[in-house]
């Protein structure tokens, strides 16, 4: 049944993202990014990543879409019709696809409990978590805990980012008044 | 501005249980689904959905933008500090079973106090991010 | 049957890759920047799926210890997954904002427009 409902679910998400593809209105590209993330999410509880879940329906389907709104109403929304050819990159796309399926052939078949990644680490986590740490949500503890220092790179890269765009967009209200920024859109 | 009215008394309606759900989202993370950064974005959510139902100053009434911009460091600053808080309590750095006499309970705590860490920095930085792009507009 | 069986258990894999080639078609083949970040934003949450997928186990649960069960999904892939999302938009809005500052700049988000303006 998990299977079924995953495969369903899957098949939406590859024709948003074909319809995402040939689609040319950016704001239309903007909403189906918006219903890919919310399948996406779908998709993630129905492989039992709760907290992955509830992190992109809020992140990707929400602030994204935002964002992405907000830098469209900044620019055009309109999508030029192509001059290039576009034969070459549609080869080395399919090429690309042709050799990562030939590659997952011999990955395991989804949903079995004996393969390499069920084996070695996960099971020290889930056996020893409520000894060691003492919380039942097992991703909170190794998030926090266990792989502290990761999280704690990730809240970094988070507040480079943040500053990043404050600057480049003049959000920090100190700025050099002869270093003029380039307004006019000639 | 002026939008819909739905719009505008269903934003009211809804806000509440945003922010709510936000902080249950938060200080429920150790036992279900959820966490900082989930609590974080959908905090964010709801300032942001007060900007674009009400405007731009409304929003910035409920989160003045130079608090938003000092969240944003100030809670890698709190994860940072809890991690140099163990380091002088004699553990290693994030090591938070030194943080009480008990190391489950001094887990707990560290967990709780890094959790809060990355959403202050989340929150803050969603909502900045916003601001920004708003603002660029005018 | 044997061969549609054989199908169904690696169709996730399979609808992955057809993210993640929709994603690299996007970002070779077209011009416009905001659909170029688009096409990569599609290609990462491809990824998010390729870490996703084998830590399921048919059957089992998520990873919330409850005395009801005894078969959990793999956590560790979910750790990474949660926090490369949360880089993900950190670098949208990165590349939202330099998006910004060349349209002020050239009047443009097209790549192809900006190279003859550069004399290029």
């Amino acid at each position: 049944m998990e299977a079924i409902i995953n495969m369903a679910l899957l098949t939406l998400l590859g024709v948003v993202t074909l319809a995402i593809v040939v689609q040319r209105s950016l704001l239309s590209v903007v909403i189906l990014t918006s219903i890919y993330s919310f399948l996406m999410a779908s998709v993630m509880i129905v492989l039992d990543a709760v907290d992955v879940a509830m992190t992109e329906a809020s992140v990707g389907a929400a602030v994204s879409t935002v964002l992405l709104l907000g830098a469209l109403y900044l620019t055009k929304s309109r999508e030029e019709t192509p001059r290039r050819s576009r034969a070459l990159p549609l080869l080395l796309s399919l090429a690309v696809g042709a050799m990562l399926v030939w590659g997952t052939l011999v990955l395991p078949p989804f949903g079995t409990a004996d393969t390499p990644i069920h084996q070695h680490v996960a099971p020290r986590y889930i056996n020893d978590v409520m000894g060691e740490v003492g919380i039942p949500n097992i991703v909170t503890a190794i998030l926090a805990d266990y792989r502290g220092f990761d999280t704690l790179g990730e809240t970094t890269v988070i507040f480079v980012a943040g500053i990043g765009v404050l600057l480049l967009l003049g959000g920090l209200r100190r700025q050099d008044p002869e270093e003029g920024t380039p307004e006019d859109p000639s | 501005m002026n939008s819909d009215v739905i719009l505008r008394v269903g934003t009211k309606l809804i806000l509440p249980f945003i922010l709510l759900f936000a902080i249950y989202v938060q200080f429920h993370g150790e036992y279900g689904p959820g966490g900082g950064f989930q609590a974080g974005v959908i905090a964010a959510a709801a300032v942001i959905l007060v900007a674009i139902t009400f405007g731009h100053s409304a929003a910035k009434r409920i989160a003045p933008r130079g608090l938003v911009e000092h969240m944003v460091p100030l809670g890698v600053l709190i994860y940072a500090g809890t991690g140099v808080a163990c380091f002088f309590l004699g553990g290693n750095y994030l090591d938070y079973g030194v943080l009480a006499h008990d190391p489950i309970h001094g887990r707990h705590l560290g967990i709780f106090l890094v959790e809060i860490g990355v959403a202050v920095t989340v929150s803050g930085t969603m909502v900045a991010l916003f601001y920004a792009f708003v603002e660029r507009g005018r | 049957m044997q061969a549609f069986l054989a199908f169904a258990d690696h169709y996730s894999y399979v609808i992955t890759i057809l993210l993640m080639v929709g994603g690299l078609y996007i970002v070779v083949s077209r011009s416009n920047m905001v659909k170029k970040l688009v096409g990569l934003s599609i290609f990462q949450t491809s990824v998010y799926l390729l870490y996703l997928e084998p830590a399921k186990i048919v059957g089992g649960t998520a990873p919330i210890l409850a005395p009801d069960f005894t078969v959990y999904s793999n956590p560790l892939p979910h750790v990474l997954i949660l926090t490369a999302i949360v880089v993900g938009v950190g670098t949208l809005a990165l590349g939202l904002a330099l998006v910004v500052r060349i349209h002020e700049a050239y009047g443009t988000i097209d790549d192809d427009e900006i190279k003859p303006q550069d004399g290029g």
